[in-house]
């Protein structure tokens, strides 16, 4: 491990804080952040006279409005399987991407020659792109008013940048959480891996925001497989560790070694397991199986873009649209269902300062106590939902969910973290088990499957417990249930509270043509759906 | 590496146009394997342009041009080796890079499957590479987006949504054994979904092509919008097993994931549908009907893939699957040796021979079935028999007594493309198809086949 000191010497300021310890009063919280946004490190100057460069060639080419985003993503990946390093992998791209705005239509040019030339090339392109594409009076874009920020700053709160964290620590932790797993008797193979995400991303637009960021990510998969000697059957564990916005300290607080011996003997449980009976069955969802279903169900139709058809192409509509028909009306779920989009949840993979827009996102609740209250939105998407802001006595302002995978693709709609809030009473896990009679319990997440509306959806899942009597009766396998979303949510009667609240996250969510991931987590609690249709999935022709 | 540093510290140069000759990538990448201290470097080159268009509701959305290049080296001390890719392409950028894959290589531990580099090689030419792609205008895209738009907005009650991308690009591969390859190509893809102002229909068509002249614009859109009338209002059926005619993109959504299952590793480690109970593998099983044959060749008229993969091995035709036989697996070149067996590149381009049978033909001898246009969202459920879900979308039929008589809600499948094979029918001519979740170059005909299993209705449109 990376002592402190040998850190500062080699990471500088750069996220070189240690978290805020809970016993902090709000005020000390904030102080701190505050003393945070002023010693992080401010925009590099030549940077910063590139995006200028940039900007005014749009403007003076035409534009009524750009914005400019120069970054650099990098990966580093650990691959490992059994006992070995399979191989080592450091990506690097830097470049620029610009947008323009010119007679209310987009533009968007990106080139990796950050010189002088090559950002303005990147804008004419995206200039000339805008006057071909020349959309009619009444099509015209229009951006919701949004504050500007002349010198914002963020870092993913962390302790140990992992890209400082020599390899060979990185190898050997995997290959020590690898040999425990091998212990267990028909585990016959483990694939482990790293995976850190470093973006550094500088943004401006022709409103005067100017911000500089640093977005840090780590992931550890681990899958153990075990295999019967006669080759009848073999089962995985895996989706054990789930990402998240923070250091490779995450990585090590989660224990891999210690808990590989564990996800080993339950792959190899599931060797023995009893294949499920078709049927009715209530579910109890663990929060690292729930945050997927909420991320399919709930996030993906609650987007706005996909709501108003603009994904119709590619990752579908929504069952939830129009919106004029559904916002303040349409029952999601029971009383005791609140859904909250947030990009400020610590360790949360949506987690930014401003999103790619330069707007600061705001926290809100897209599912209010069952009833659909709104929608992730952009500064294109706000003005589409003015009638609905107003009537609440709103500002009409983008969430701050405007977000794009590199400096060569361009920003659009994506997920904020969207979760599931924990319930008034605070039950855990265990007790929300007890107090079901007959069911099935899922923990974490495994197949998945939902129709471009996101009405019928198929989840597997890691691991299947029978239910009886509130008490956990063996495993089971070959389980996977099926619902139709309004109905599923609606079956929700109980949730966990506070303690029980976990996030999960998906490292590569796609969407969008040309394709781009983003990363994002779900906030959730356990909670139990009665009466919901499993199926068997193991098939033999 | 980390903290705040200046995102030029080291002085950025224009890049070199992206889109390099034979020659310039050659020279380039002789300079950076001259550049190693390793014990062995390989290092590959890519780069291009590539312009997109997109549009929904009737209008263009967003657009754009990517200029980009990627270099990646990988440096070997014996067993050690490792990768670090840059686009920085100055002097100090690419020297960075060569000597950070140094620095890591030699910390790692040492890779008991490491392989020699491999020596020269001999490689067949493709002509991927059209002019008429390469040279596109943003006002040519636009123009393309029109044809659909403008046919929708006339219509008066129909949404079209689209994405047309087209450029041009390169690979070349070179390393310390003296190694080179070089292969540009274009490619140009539309893909159309035109949906009806009731929200009751959907319609789906596209096309892929190197050769941007190949793509008919208009008879995608004719199809799309065909596509969407007939699929308006469409009623329930009962889940359960049914006869079903898949067009080319249906088979392709499912049957082209078994490429992923076809390796010969996972299968002789017990952990594969490939893998033979009791030991070894199902090579020379007969595993599906006689009528199946499915090959990679990356010189086939309709595939024109890459020949060559990316540790540089020429790829030929392979025959995975012939007249129902499984012929062969994947073998990387580590197992090749380990097995005594013949190091076959995997499957890149994939095309599944056809028939004669039109779709015309299959609908007419079907008594019930269903007309499936395409697959989504399809995930594996269990990889022991290469089980996978999904949905039907963007147009689906009931066919009765040989006719195709109403539009049906779309259904949910669990299904493998193996069970499927088995359960085969007739043969249509092969074609290329745009729209698969996995991409590349594929080409596969439409099927009938028997006992499909839907085992949920989706209200979704």
């Amino acid at each position: 491990m990376t002592n402190r000191r040998d850190f500062l010497k080699t990471g500088a300021a750069a996220g070189a804080f240690v978290l805020a310890t809970p016993v902090l009063s709000r005020a000390e919280v904030f102080a701190q952040r505050l003393a945070r946004q002023s010693a992080l490190p401010a925009m590099d100057p030549a940077t910063k006279e590139l995006l200028v460069e940039a900007l005014d060639a749009a403007t003076s080419g035409g534009a009524s409005f750009a914005d400019a985003r120069i970054g650099r993503y990098r990966n580093n990946f650990v691959i490992t399987r059994e006992q070995q390093i399979v191989n080592v992998v450091d990506t690097d791209t830097m470049g620029v991407g610009v947008r323009v705005l010119v007679n209310g239509t987009w533009g968007f040019g990106a080139s990796r020659n950050l010189t002088k030339e090559g950002v303005v090339a990147a804008a004419k392109e995206a200039l000339s792109i805008a006057r071909a594409n020349a959309l009619p009076a009444a099509d015209r874009v229009r951006l919701a008013p949004a504050t500007p920020t002349p010198d914002g700053r963020y870092v993913t709160p962390h302790t140990v940048d992992p890209f400082t964290v020599p390899i060979e620590q990185k190898a050997d932790l995997l290959i020590r959480a690898n040999a425990e797993a091998m212990k267990v008797p028909g585990v016959k193979f483990v694939n482990s891996n790293m995976f850190f995400v470093k973006e550094e991303k500088n943004y401006a637009n022709t409103e005067g925001t100017f911000t500089t960021q640093t977005i840090i990510r780590s992931w550890l998969p681990f899958a153990a497989t075990a295999v019967k000697p006669d080759f009848s059957d073999f089962q995985t564990r895996t989706n054990v560790m789930q990402p998240a916005a923070r250091g490779y300290e995450f990585l090590t607080e989660s224990q891999p070694v210690q808990n590989a011996r564990k996800w080993g003997e339950e792959a190899a449980e599931k060797l023995g397991a009893k294949p499920v009976e078709v049927g009715r069955y209530d579910l109890v969802l663990h929060p690292t199986h729930l945050w997927l279903t909420i991320h399919e169900s709930v996030a993906h139709p609650t987007e706005l873009d996909r709501a108003m058809g603009y994904e119709a192409n590619y990752a579908g509509t929504s069952f939830l649209a129009p919106p004029r028909e559904k916002l303040g009306t349409f029952r999601y779920g029971p009383p005791i269902m609140n859904i909250q989009g947030d990009r400020e949840q610590e360790g949360g993979c949506s987690t930014i300062g401003w999103d790619d827009d330069g707007v600061k996102p705001d926290k809100f609740l897209i599912i209010k106590n069952g009833v659909v209250n709104d929608y992730q939105t952009t500064r294109e998407q706000a003005p589409m939902l003015d009638w609905w802001y107003e009537r609440q006595q709103k500002p009409v302002r983008s969430h701050g969910c405007s977000h794009s995978d590199s400096w060569s693709d361009v920003a659009f709609q994506r997920m904020p973290n969207v979760s599931l809030l924990p319930g008034e009473k605070d039950l855990s896990y265990e007790d929300v088990i007890a107090a079901t009679d007959k069911g099935i319990a899922i923990v974490g997440d495994g197949s998945f499957s939902i129709d471009q509306q996101r009405y019928n959806a198929q989840f597997g899942g890691q691991l299947f417990y029978e239910i009886k009597g509130g008490k956990i009766a063996g495993q089971l396998k070959d389980v996977a249930y099926q619902m139709r979303t309004p109905d599923f949510w609606n079956a929700m009667d109980l949730i966990g509270g506070k303690k029980s609240y976990e996030m999960g996250a998906s490292f590569f969510d796609g969407k969008g043509q040309p394709g781009q991931v983003n990363a994002v987590s779900h906030g959730c609690v356990p909670a139990r759906f009665r009466n919901i249709n499993v199926i068997n999935t193991g098939r033999k022709a | 590496m980390s903290g705040p540093r200046s995102l030029f510290e080291t002085g950025h140069v224009a890049s070199p146009d992206d889109m390099m000759s034979r020659a310039a990538a050659q020279a380039f990448l002789e300079r950076v394997v001259k550049l190693s201290k390793a014990d062995t470097i390989d290092a590959q080159l890519s780069g291009g342009y590539t312009g997109n268009i997109r549009f929904a509701a009737n209008r263009i959305s967003t657009s754009g041009g990517v200029t980009n290049s990627q270099l990646v080296v990988q440096s070997g001390y014996g067993a050690r080796h490792a990768v670090v890719t840059t686009g920085d392409f100055s002097p100090e950028g690419i020297e960075r890079a060569v000597r950070q894959s140094e620095a890591i290589a030699k910390l790692v531990p040492e890779d008991p499957e490491n392989m020699p580099l491999l020596p020269p090689q001999t490689y067949s030419d493709v002509n991927a590479y059209f002019d008429s792609t390469a040279h596109l205008s943003p006002a040519e895209r636009a123009a393309a987006a029109h044809t659909a738009i403008d046919a929708s907005r006339e219509a008066g009650d129909l949404a079209a949504a689209g994405f047309i991308v087209a450029g041009s690009n390169f690979n070349a591969i070179a390393s310390t054994t003296g190694l080179y390859a070089y292969h540009a190509s274009t490619s140009a893809n539309y893909q159309l979904t035109v949906r009806t102002d009731d929200g009751t229909g959907s319609g789906w068509a596209g096309a892929d092509h190197p050769d941007w002249k190949q793509i008919d614009f208009k008879a995608v859109s004719d199809r799309a919008i065909a596509k969407a009338r007939r699929s308006r209002n469409p009623v329930a059926v009962e889940p359960g097993r049914y006869t079903v005619i898949l067009e080319p993109q249906a088979v392709a959504d499912l049957v082209q994931l078994l490429a992923f299952a076809l390796d010969a590793r996972s299968a002789d480690e017990g952990r594969s549908a490939f893998s033979k109970h009791g030991g070894g593998t199902r090579i020379g099983e007969k595993i599906v009907d006689s009528k199946v044959t499915l090959f990679s060749d990356p010189a086939d008229a309709q595939l024109l893939g890459q020949p060559w993969n990316g540790e540089g091995l020429p790829l030929q035709r392979e025959v995975w699957i012939e007249n129902g036989t499984l012929r062969q697996l994947a073998y990387s070149r580590f197992w090749a040796r380990k097995k005594n067996a013949r190091p076959n590149g995997g499957l890149g381009a994939v095309k599944m021979a056809g028939g004669d049978a039109t779709t015309e033909q299959m609908i007419a001898s079907t008594e019930r079935g269903i007309l499936v246009t395409r697959l989504w969202y399809l995930r594996q459920v269990d990889p022991r028999t290469e089980l996978y879900t999904g949905l039907t979308r963007d147009g689906t039929s009931l066919i009765e007594q040989g006719k195709v008589t109403k539009a049906v809600k779309n259904l949910r499948f669990n299904e493998s493309p193996l069970f499927m094979l088995n359960n085969l029918e007739m043969l249509g001519r092969p074609e290329r198809v745009a729209g698969t979740e996995a991409g590349g170059n594929v080409v596969f005909p439409t099927l009938k086949v028997r006992d499909f299993n839907f085992t949920s209705l989706s209200d979704a449109v």
